[in-house]
């Protein structure tokens, strides 16, 4: 199951790229592939035993024994509801780049399918080295994503991002190395953690950079700006929560005793780019650029829950990933379509939209209320949760958090009163047509499931860690858990 | 009456096939009509190529116990049946990327000498005394010379094979000095008994061995062209036929890693305490000028030339780790690393045929989208020489860099990161130029009218070059245990 996962969208994306299609058979290959991954994905939540807490659907094959390294896949909870997410906001991405029916569609829909295997696999490699290579495959497609189909400024955003990455994920691959001949297995399920924090911050380099924590975002404007609006979807919905979830399984469980040593730094910068992050929002001229900011901003406060380091922040962290997931992507995404009629994402030449298009305006308002965490809402429950997990360490960062609650409303109600309401905007012509079929087909999943969250985000926040979880890590020593009856 | 010493005739077997082919082809220059000629010569080659390939093969499965032939002045053993086979492959490829050169003249002899020089390589890479290393040496190297030159229609040709004659003679000459340096400490020419007798006699700090060690490693690193012995690197792969660039990088860089650790772990072994360290001041000289120099390059070739400088730097760390990883960790890289070599050298003959001169990174503007196939195809070999995911490449580095921590050098896999940083610039830079431009705003860069039709032939060793690199990255384990055995008949 786990592998099949993998192996359909990879297996699609070669058939796109190897088949003389035309736009239309490609287009229908791609939607199709992703209609099948979404419904691998029900089927492996329903076989799924949520409760357990223990890692399921493994499969394992040999790669290269003298160093001790398999391609080792499986599924924990967590994983699956990150995929999940995956899977739903790529889903729309494709639709919308079909809808908007970008150029050479071959290669373009192949390589958002190839993203979306490589995406998948950095969820499930439980090989220190798999990981490292899905890790970087996400980094192909992007470049060419960005890079071909971006806007004007395409090419430097490409660079700026690219070098970024690969100067954090050099790192990691140096304590990647340094680690697995230590442990004597690259297998991650058989590591046992380590306490050097030099290890430590190869890897979150890597993470703070992708994720990214203040004051590693410098390649995030120009990268979500400049590209496709279905790109900057998925890289600010799907491909930070591979830098998070990165914190958590490699950085925090395996080294518990780093990270509690440099928790309160980690904390205090995700304090400033919450802020930060926020405040920028605030003052951006275009939509795009408050969305990226936000999204900074987001990442921090997932970033607080994580290195919480206590089971309440981890849900907190899941359940926001989760949720930001998804409303990073319908945003960007609504962004795109605003733009599309529109032809700017200036705020200032905006406005006005919600008079007589009310499926957008309420498509936009829904978004925009659960992105500021209404009380009710998932991403109340998503930041209670984390601003609980974080109150262990001390009663301040929770303050912080609360007030960034407040800054986030301010920058979302701009928004959405800056393009549905104020005097209509001078790019704003009656022709601009309101929300299609076509387009709420894949607006309106994305939005369907953050409001079944909002009624039940129990639903990953409680099953995405079992007792297990906690008894059977490398963190568990660290965090002096009795060890009685491991798997 | 003289008593001639055993032969053992399947130890020189694929030595002995591209001997065979290239009389015949040489034949084919004078005995062969016109327009026949390079189909036949050719064909010829090709198949002396694969037949040597075949016995290497056979030679690898019936060598499981190393032992010496003609009286230990050749080394019947996986190691070098394993470099034999690379070789093989590798000038079997660049047979396939030959074949659409446009050179009227001398098209028999060029087939000829590439015979030649494959024969030398694959001899040399069983040679396991002093005096059938330097023969080795001298008879692929000869071959080069000439094959640098031959293309009347390049301006740059005569450079490229002066330069090449005279800093491969020096070079040469290094070795056969250091080596007439050891014999003098030692009294033999057998590699092995040359370790015995450092064992034995305690020679490990003799100045004379260790003057001529020093020697005959700045005489290889001449053949390995790694810094600061490679300037002679550029200009030729820049100057040669552009098959035979990528036929050097490959194949000269494999039987020179391959002879250089032969010859440290057999005779040297006692003084390791000294060349790891100097190996390691080498590769780091060769990570940092290669990637530097590459930097700045315009011409396509004279990038790929400095890139197979750091390749050389990168390598050397596994050498210098003095280990059985080490040696396993070479030749894994070599395998890819030829692939890569070869068919991104055939790129850009394909681009050079298709323009009429030579290839600057403009003139590859948008070419991943005219010609998908050869676009995508460099594109993976961009990726794979920057040690990327999903190719062989990035195994290879793996492996060198898990050698070199092994070895205790974590300072050094540090640099190699910080190396691989640094090459992605180049490499990105042309993928950039294959996808992320388009052809209609490079100046200068309107494909001739007259494209030629497609080069079938060449388009076959892209792919399969393509699927090595690809493959080699899965099937890590068949290729490690290859390997793995190879190396066990080397005394790490």
């Amino acid at each position: 199951m786990a592998l099949w996962l993998i192996l359909l969208p990879l297996g699609a994306a070669l058939a796109v790229w190897l088949l003389p299609l035309d736009r239309l058979a490609a287009t229908g290959l791609a939607l199709a592939a992703v209609l099948g991954e979404i419904g691998l994905w029900i089927t492996t939540l329903v076989r799924f035993d949520l409760d357990s807490g223990k890692l399921q659907f493994e499969e394992q094959a040999s790669w290269f024994k003298d160093l001790g390294v398999t391609f080792h896949l499986g599924l924990w909870g967590y994983s699956l509801w990150l995929i999940g997410m995956t899977v739903l906001v790529l889903g729309a991405a494709i639709a919308f780049g079909a809808r908007a029916g970008r150029e050479r569609p071959r290669a373009y829909f192949g390589l958002m399918l190839f993203l979306l295997a490589a995406v998948v696999a950095v969820f499930e490699a439980q090989d220190l080295l798999l990981f490292y290579v899905a890790w970087e495959a996400m980094l192909i497609p992007l470049y060419f994503l960005v890079g071909v189909w971006g806007g004007a400024g395409r090419v430097a955003a490409t660079y700026k991002f690219v070098v970024y990455t690969i100067a954090g994920s050099l790192l990691m691959l140096t304590s990647i190395i340094v680690y697995g001949l230590q442990q004597g297995t690259f297998d991650m399920t058989l590591t046992t953690g380590s306490g050097s924090m030099w290890l430590f911050l190869g890897f979150a380099a890597a993470f703070a950079i992708k994720a990214p924590l203040f004051p590693f975002h410098g390649w995030l404007p120009q990268a979500y700006r400049e590209s496709p609006p279905e790109v900057a979807a998925v890289l600010s919905g799907v491909v930070s929560k591979t830098a998070a979830y990165g914190f958590l399984r490699l950085g925090v469980i395996e080294f518990g005793g780093p990270s509690l040593r440099i928790r309160d730094t980690v904390l205090a910068l995700a304090a400033v780019g919450l802020v930060y992050g926020s405040i920028v929002a605030f003052r951006q001229p275009d939509l795009r650029g408050i969305i990226a900011y936000s999204s900074l901003a987001q990442m921090s406060l997932i970033t607080m829950g994580i290195f919480s380091i206590n089971l309440a922040g981890f849900d907190g962290a899941i359940l926001q990933m989760v949720n930001h997931g998804l409303i990073s992507g319908v945003m960007f995404l609504l962004a795109g379509l605003v733009e599309r009629r529109a032809g700017t994402s200036d705020v200032a030449r905006l406005g006005g939209l919600a008079r007589g298009r009310p499926i957008l305006a309420t498509a936009l308002l829904a978004a925009g209320m659960i992105a500021l965490a209404v009380p009710g809402s998932a991403t109340f429950g998503g930041e209670f949760l984390i601003l609980t997990g974080v109150f262990a360490s001390g009663w301040a960062w929770t303050v912080v958090g609360a007030a960034a609650i407040v800054l986030a409303a301010m920058y979302a109600l701009r928004l959405i009163s800056a393009v549905l309401h104020d005097r209509k905007g001078e790019a704003v012509t009656d022709s601009a047509r309101d929300l299609r079929l076509p387009e709420l087909a894949f607006v309106l999943p994305l939005l369907g499931c953050l409001i079944a969250l909002s009624i039940w985000p129990n639903a990953v926040a409680s099953h995405s860690f079992g007792k297990a979880f906690e008894r059977c890590t490398p963190l568990a020593n660290v965090l002096k858990l009795t060890a009685e009856d491991c798997p | 009456m003289i008593t001639t010493p055993h032969v053992d005739w399947f130890a020189l077997s694929p030595t002995l096939a591209l001997l065979a082919v290239a009389a015949s082809a040489l034949l084919a220059a004078v005995l062969v009509p016109g327009p026949l000629r390079k189909p036949v010569s050719a064909t010829v080659t090709f198949a002396g190529f694969v037949g040597s390939f075949a016995a290497a093969a056979v030679l690898y499965a019936h060598s499981a116990d190393a032992h010496g032939a003609l009286t230990g002045s050749l080394m019947r053993d996986r190691w070098g049946a394993l470099a034999q086979l690379i070789l093989a492959g590798a000038g079997a490829l660049a047979v396939l990327v030959s074949y659409g050169e446009r050179t009227k003249e001398h098209v028999s002899e060029y087939y000829a000498l590439l015979a030649a020089a494959g024969a030398g390589m694959i001899f040399l890479a069983q040679a396991s005394s002093l005096l059938t290393i330097f023969l080795g040496v001298e008879w692929f190297s000869i071959a080069l010379y000439i094959l640098c030159a031959i293309d009347i229609d390049r301006a740059s040709r005569l450079e490229a094979g002066l330069k090449y004659l005279i800093t491969g003679s020096f070079g040469s000459a290094f070795l056969l000095f250091g080596s007439a340096l050891v014999y003098g400490a030692t009294g033999t020419l057998r590699l092995d008994l040359i370790g015995r007798a450092v064992a034995d006699r305690g020679l490990s700090d003799d100045p004379l061995l260790v003057v001529g060690l020093a020697m005959m490693l700045v005489g290889l690193a001449f053949k390995m062209s790694v810094a600061p012995f490679h300037q002679w690197t550029p200009d030729v792969y820049q100057g040669a036929p552009t098959p035979i660039s990528g036929f050097m990088g490959a194949a000269t860089k494999a039987v020179a890693f391959v002879l250089t650790i032969r010859i440290l772990q057999t005779a040297f072994a006692q003084d390791a305490h000294l060349w790891t360290v100097l190996l390691a001041v080498l590769a780091v000289a060769s990570l940092v000028i290669g990637n530097l120099a590459a930097l700045v390059q315009t011409d396509v070739k004279r990038i790929l030339a400095y890139s197979s400088v750091s390749h050389a730097g990168f390598m050397l760390m596994a050498v210098a780790a003095d280990s059985a990883l080490g040696g396993r960790a070479v030749l894994y890289y070599l395998i890819p690393y030829s692939a890569m070599s070869i068919g991104a050298f055939a790129v850009v003959a394909a681009r050079e045929r298709e323009l009429g001169h030579d290839v600057s990174a403009d003139d590859l503007a948008g070419y991943g989208w005219e010609r998908p196939v050869l676009g995508v195809a460099l594109w993976i070999f961009m990726l794979g020489f920057a040690g990327f995911p999903l190719t062989g490449g990035f195994i290879g580095k793996f492996y060198a860099f898990s050698a070199a921590y092994r070895h205790g050098w974590l300072w050094l896999v540090i640099i190699g990161a910080a190396a691989t940083a640094v090459s992605l610039w180049y490499y990105l830079g042309i993928v950039r130029q294959l996808f992320l431009r388009s052809s209609a705003g490079a100046a200068g860069s309107t494909g001739t009218p007259s494209a030629p039709p497609r080069d079938a032939l060449l388009q076959i060793a892209v792919v399969a070059c393509v699927a090595i690199t690809v493959a080699s990255f899965f099937a890590v384990q068949p290729l490690i245990d290859l390997a793995k055995h190879a190396a066990g008949s080397l005394p790490f």
